[in-house]
């Protein structure tokens, strides 16, 4: 079996390497879209500006692409390699989305991302204006469908369990792609990805107003990336993640601890507005609570419960009785017993299986757990409860910031007067950070609420590594953080000397930094 | 509307389509990566060939990509197993190729010329590794990997890293490095102007026949010195994916197949002879035909060695009947021909545009372009 060591390294090595990747994606869809909004209206009014604008992010976007391209390498080994029980037990039904993400959207965002760069004279306007609508549809394509993945790692739909598979196997490909779960994490997943797009060009064309260079070139950028980015930002806000709570018992779990909610309470539940959560001794502290919200906003009904921790603990506990069960036939189904009376048996109970494997990481042999593994697992079955619910309301106040930063700035740019109040420029660059902020908790919470399980109600994450040793990951997350750490402080270096130079990047002539020596005091 | 055993034969091509795929397009770009030092020694030179091949480095990488996806999708058990197993292995091509993306786009935004060469190395061992260790990983397919599965289907392998770096399996890795460079010449010398052109011509005569002796060096070993595998219960090809419901053996040698249907003798053939084609046709200076014969032989040495273990993907040295086949490591009959579909109504889809962007990119790269008109290119 495999240690509790090399468990808990493959889900760092995961998370880190995750969230790192997450870095310069949300960014990716955001500023494609964006670039191809400043191409169509450079196309329709044939104003240079337009097109000398979408060059210029368009490099800062290639500069933040090509990291992303890396750093994506590494998601798709990282099943095979660090997760490898995982990649058999659900191959068949989360190789699918992965496999067709290639081939709808790397494809088309890959192929054309080499005409967006290098074909600017070699196609006509309206053909380069399609290449990189098309860059924005490709990449947009790929969070579909690898959050129909991700979604179906949350809530499980359309698969059976195959006992001589020994895997889970699909059987409604139609139930997988219209996952709920799935559905309304990509919109609020691609959404943030539009409010960090927008943010990115917000600040920077702010830090050029403020210093008083290429006026006209940023306050048009400023203007796009306000518009675009308050849309975007209430679309993440109204369209958010929690109607997705609703849908199975991981989900329920993961609304239960973001809330700290260890009692049910009757309907409609109030919201803890904030508190300490209390793990040990299954309390919030010092809680601020809003009547009657949390079943507003959970179920949006007045009169459905939402489930506390404690009563889906004792639910657990059931399912984990069962899952022994399930788990015992299962040995006999593959041991030679396999006749109509333990198929029968077995399938009665296989939703449960899940739950029995949930004991492996107490007992090897499963069926002879003791009443206390049996409860050591029901208690499994909650992650902890403060980094969820602490990172939620990080996550939940950089939206709100970020929704009053838009809006002032919309609101100015409408009324022209964007560029001579400072005070409005400082906001919008020092809110640069919030979106990855934002976007990094929302993984956060989504990925660590799921825990113990690698696929919700399923199969634990405990069960799910490769077997490797400790050695192996210890000197893999050393290769990983090495190389990315580099990687890093050589990205924003980059990043760093074209935002200075500014549009003049482009050698045009046209700009502020090519007549007068450059920004370098910046 | 098919039978498993049909989608499971047509998965089993399809996986090969996309492994052509990728040796045939990321191929010529790793090639000519490997060869920056070599051909360009000035950094103007160095930009004609990164820029012969940066509009179309990152599509042709996706066939990598997909190749990996679609070995998810079709065969979860060979991706778990070789993935995992082969750990250290697959990382270090991971590592290696993080340094083509950030390569090719970070490389030019810099003016320093310590910057660049850093850069140029990156590329060069970036693109050099993965060439390699592909090689080397086909080459230990066919002496069979030390892994072996419990009795609930989990891959445990229990070989080393080192013991993947075997003689044959070595020479396998070179017959990679030699058949990429090969191809990257092959395409610089049809898309590169000035010295480079001069000097991809000479290494594309050179290497091309190297690779055939290679070829015959490999075979004659492969016959003379490794045993095969065969499946010695009756083959079941439309029942569940369950490895261990087999028994494997081991057999004289890996060509019963071509006793069987000697037709496949063509494969060997073609293997050897495109080779020694491609050098024949660059010394005439027909360089769209040069590429094409190295694009056939690059087709005709993946078919031959998918032929030659057929219907091994992935034997095991350790336990005969953890061996993977096509007949039982694949996805549920469901999932294989839902991917099917997929396969059908896109891979026509990004031929047809991927053949537009190569059309709409077509031309020379000349080393005047590139230093009159910087800010462009890479």
């Amino acid at each position: 079996m495999v240690s509790e060591t090399v468990v808990e390294l493959s889900r760092w090595q995961f998370a880190l390497t995750a969230l790192y990747h997450f870095l310069f994606v949300p960014l990716t869809l955001g500023l494609s879209f964006m670039l191809a909004i400043m191409e169509s209206v450079y196309v329709m009014t044939n104003k240079q500006i337009y097109k000398d604008m979408t060059r210029f992010w368009g490099k800062l976007f290639g500069i933040n692409f090509a990291l992303g391209v890396t750093t994506g390498l590494t998601m798709e080994f990282q099943f095979g390699t660090n997760w490898a029980y995982y990649s058999h037990y659900v191959g068949d039904v989360f190789g699918a989305p992965l496999a067709i993400e290639g081939l709808m959207a790397f494809f088309l965002e890959s192929t054309f991302i080499g005409l967006f760069f290098f074909g600017w004279d070699r196609l006509s306007r309206v053909q380069h204006l399609s290449v990189t609508w098309l860059v924005a549809i490709g990449s947009n394509f790929s969070a579909l469908w690898i959050l129909i993945a991700n979604g179906w790692m949350q809530n499980p739909v359309g698969a059976y369990f195959n006992f001589e598979t020994m895997r889970m196997e699909m059987d409604s490909f139609t139930e997988v792609i219209f996952n709920p779960v799935a559905q309304v994490k990509f919109v609020h997943t691609v959404s943030a990805g539009y409010v960090t797009g927008a943010m990115f060009v917000l600040s920077i064309s702010a830090l050029y107003l403020l210093l008083n260079k290429d006026v006209g070139f940023a306050r048009r950028s400023f203007a796009i990336a306000s518009a675009f980015g308050l849309a975007s930002i209430i679309s993440v806000i109204i369209l958010g993640d929690e109607s997705g709570y609703e849908v199975g018992d991981v989900q329920k779990v993961k609304l239960a601890a973001i809330e700290s909610e260890w009692e049910t309470h009757p309907a409609p539940a109030a919201f803890t507005l904030i508190g300490l959560p209390d793990q040990e001794n299954q309390t919030t502290d010092y809680a601020v609570r809003i009547p009657y919200l949390l079943g507003l906003i959970a179920t949006r009904s007045t009169d459905t419960e939402v489930t506390g921790i404690k009563d889906l603990i004792t639910a657990s506990e059931v399912r984990i009785r069962n899952g022994m069960i399930a788990y015992g036939l299962l040995q006999k189904l593959r041991n030679g017993e396999d006749n109509a009376e333990n198929r029968a048996a077995f399938s009665a109970v296989s939703d449960d299986l899940g739950y029995g494997l949930l004991l492996k990481r107490f007992t090897e042999n499963v069926v002879d757990a003791n009443e206390e593994q049996i409860k050591a697992a029901a208690r499994d079955t909650i992650p902890q409860v403060a980094p969820i619910f602490w990172t939620f309301r990080i996550m939940v106040a950089s939206g709100f910031i970020m929704l009053l930063t838009f809006a002032t700035a919309f609101y100015y740019t409408a009324r022209r007067r964007e560029h001579k109040t400072p005070w409005l420029l400082k906001l919008c660059l020092f809110s640069l950070p919030l979106p990855w902020i934002a976007i990094e908790t929302g993984w956060f919470i989504a990925e660590f609420g799921r825990q113990p399980w690698a696929i919700g109600e399923i199969l634990p994450t405990y069960v799910a590594t490769s077997n490797l040793t400790e050695a192996d990951l210890w000197m893999s997350i050393a290769g990983f953080a090495s190389l990315y750490s580099l990687f890093l402080v050589i990205e924003v270096y980059l990043m760093m000397k074209y935002i200075r130079k500014g549009p003049s990047a482009l050698e045009t002539g046209r700009y502020d930094n090519e007549q007068q020596g450059g920004l370098q005091h910046v | 509307m098919f039978d498993y055993e049909t989608l499971r034969l047509v998965w089993w091509l399809l996986v090969g389509v996309l492994l052509i795929g990728f040796a045939v397009t990321d191929g010529f770009d790793l090639g000519a990566a490997m060869l920056l030092p070599l051909l360009g020694k000035t950094d103007t030179e160095r930009r004609v060939i990164i820029n012969t091949i940066a509009p179309h480095w990152d599509g042709n990488q996706v066939w990598f990509v997909t190749a990996g996806g679609a070995l998810f999708a079709a065969w979860p058990l060979v991706y778990a197993t070789a993935f995992s197993g082969f750990y250290w292995a697959m990382l270090l091509v991971l590592f290696a190729l993080f340094f083509r993306p950030i390569g090719f786009e970070y490389r030019s935004k810099m003016p320093s010329q310590r910057w660049r060469n850093n850069w140029d190395r990156g590329l060069c061992i970036g693109s050099f590794v993965p060439a390699l260790v592909f090689g080397v990983a086909f080459g230990n397919l066919f002496l069979g990997v030390p892994f072996s599965f419990d009795e609930f289907t989990r891959p445990t392998y229990s070989g080393s890293f080192w013991a993947l770096l075997n003689p044959f399996a070595l020479l396998c890795g070179l017959t990679s490095v030699v058949m990429l460079i090969s191809h990257g010449a092959t395409w610089l010398q049809m898309r590169a102007g000035g010295e480079v052109q001069m000097r991809a011509r000479t290494t594309a005569a050179l290497t091309a026949p190297m690779l055939s002796l290679l070829l015959i060096f490999a075979g004659v070993w492969l016959v003379t010195a490794i045993p095969g595998y065969e499946i010695s219960s009756a083959v079941i090809s439309d029942a569940s994916s369950n490895p261990l419901s087999k028994t494997v053996a081991r057999t004289d040698d890996w060509f019963a197949n071509f006793a069987t249907y000697p037709q496949l003798w063509l494969l060997p053939a073609f293997a050897v002879v495109l080779p020694l084609l491609t050098s024949l046709l660059t010394k005439l200076a027909l360089y769209g035909w040069a590429f094409l014969s190295s694009a056939l032989s690059i087709t005709a040495i993946i078919l031959l060695a998918g032929t030659t273990l057929f219907p091994f993907l992935m034997p095991s040295s350790l336990d005969l009947a953890s061996s993977l086949t096509l007949w039982d490591a694949t996805s549920s009959q469901l999932t294989l021909e839902i991917m099917l579909w997929v396969v059908i109504f896109f891979v026509p889809l990004i031929l047809a545009y991927t053949v537009w962007s190569y059309y709409k990119m077509w031309g020379r790269v000349e080393p005047e372009a590139i230093e009159s008109n910087s800010i462009s290119f890479y």
